[in-house]
């Protein structure tokens, strides 16, 4: 006889992929380095910035990326030419890195140097406000960018990545004299979703708000070094 | 395109589930799937990837049940619950405060499989099975359940 059965599964869907970007961290914490995820819809800007904060930041930190992208390596080939260790992922049909891309990226990554030696990971998402948000990849903090050329309402129609993000970046601010845009207003839509992020203005192209934003990552690998010592590891234990 | 991704995690995790009746191959007749407001999935798109990408495997046939988890903030000024609304800008209608907490609407969740598992092939058993043996046989075949 075919008994009907029903398993209780209240399983995650993204379990999978959760359990993989766990395993990225536990590595990114052993090596001591500070991995950030980087996203936006296409043009909003990352390799622009990347670029810029790369090359100011390479005196200060040692870094890497992982460079997501659906068919070309142009953004990896852009952002080796400041002379950082680059490493491209092509997705092929998928719109968004995941956690076991990621992982594939930091084996091709380790051929190449010893992670152990770098302060920063940069993982460069692919161009997309939707997907990236709902699968991790093992970063310690999620940045978004949203330009100011999309318009205020962003924030409001892709509600979720917003309220991911722990750091959001108003990019092209340097275009708002020419724009019937209120950037108060993407400011406060950000906050609408997400009032505990941190929210600067900034302009690759002019270096406008670059230093706060600088500031920002340089308190993060702080605070990632601390939370990572041996000591804090010793304090933490009840 | 982003419910193609999310179709492959739950191929991956049904996968994963039927692993675990092996050597029995479950024949699925329904998924049931939570999926909150605030996902980045579109329930109907999903519906129609899973139709397209079952066909020809081991899940063929099976429906997919999805059932909406509408969004539930909680109000970070009165404790309130609420259900916030992007007209609103997701504030509290209560206290006007932003959405800070998020109750319910998260959920990507496969909450339960209907299935049956086909009989035991009976092993060449020249004098067939005793009422005890046929029992144990049939409690084996029964998978173990699990709460939420």
């Amino acid at each position: 006889m075919h008994m009907p059965l029903e398993d209780n599964l209240g399983l995650n869907l993204l379990a999978a992929n959760q359990h993989q970007a766990s395993h990225n961290r536990e590595h990114f914490d052993a090596w001591n380095l500070l991995c950030l995820n980087v996203m936006s819809s296409p043009g909003a800007g990352k390799t622009s910035l990347l670029e810029r904060t790369l090359a100011q930041l390479s005196s200060t930190y040692a870094m890497a990326v992982l460079e997501g992208d659906m068919t070309t390596q142009l953004d990896a080939e852009r952002l080796e030419a400041v002379g950082i260790p680059v490493v491209p992922i092509t997705t092929g049909r998928s719109c968004h890195l995941d956690a076991a891309m990621v992982s594939g990226g930091l084996r091709m990554l380790r051929q190449r140097l010893d992670p152990a030696s770098l302060d920063l990971l940069w993982v460069e998402n692919v161009g997309n406000l939707v997907c990236p948000a709902e699968f991790e990849v093992g970063e310690h903090r999620k940045v978004a960018l949203l330009s100011v050329t999309e318009g205020e309402d962003k924030p409001l129609k892709y509600p979720v990545m917003f309220r991911e993000a722990d750091c959001v970046l108003i990019t092209k601010t340097d275009l708002l004299p020419y724009l019937p845009v209120a950037v108060e207003r993407i400011e406060e839509h950000i906050r609408q979703v997400n009032p505990r992020c941190q929210v600067l203005r900034v302009s690759a192209s002019n270096g406008e708000g670059l230093e706060c934003w600088h500031q920002w990552l340089g308190d993060q690998v702080a605070l990632q070094r601390s939370l990572a010592s041996p000591a804090a590891r010793l304090l933490a234990i009840p | 395109m982003h419910e193609v991704d999310m179709t492959r995690a739950l191929l991956l995790a049904m996968e994963r589930w039927k692993e675990g009746h092996t050597p029995q191959q479950p024949q699925v007749g329904r998924v049931h799937l939570e999926v909150g407001a605030f996902t980045c999935v579109e329930p109907e798109q999903l519906r129609h990837t899973w139709g397209v990408a079952i066909r020809t495997t081991w899940l063929e046939g099976a429906d997919l049940a999805i059932e909406p988890v509408a969004l539930v903030g909680r109000c970070l000024g009165c404790q309130a619950t609420y259900s916030p609304d992007a007209a609103r800008g997701y504030r509290s209608p209560c206290c006007d405060h932003p959405m800070e907490e998020i109750v319910r609407g998260r959920e990507l969740r496969i909450r339960s499989v209907d299935y049956h598992l086909p009989e035991l092939p009976l092993a060449p058993e020249p004098l067939g099975l005793t009422p005890h043996r046929a029992a144990a046989a049939a409690s084996a075949s029964i998978p173990t359940f699990s709460t939420p």
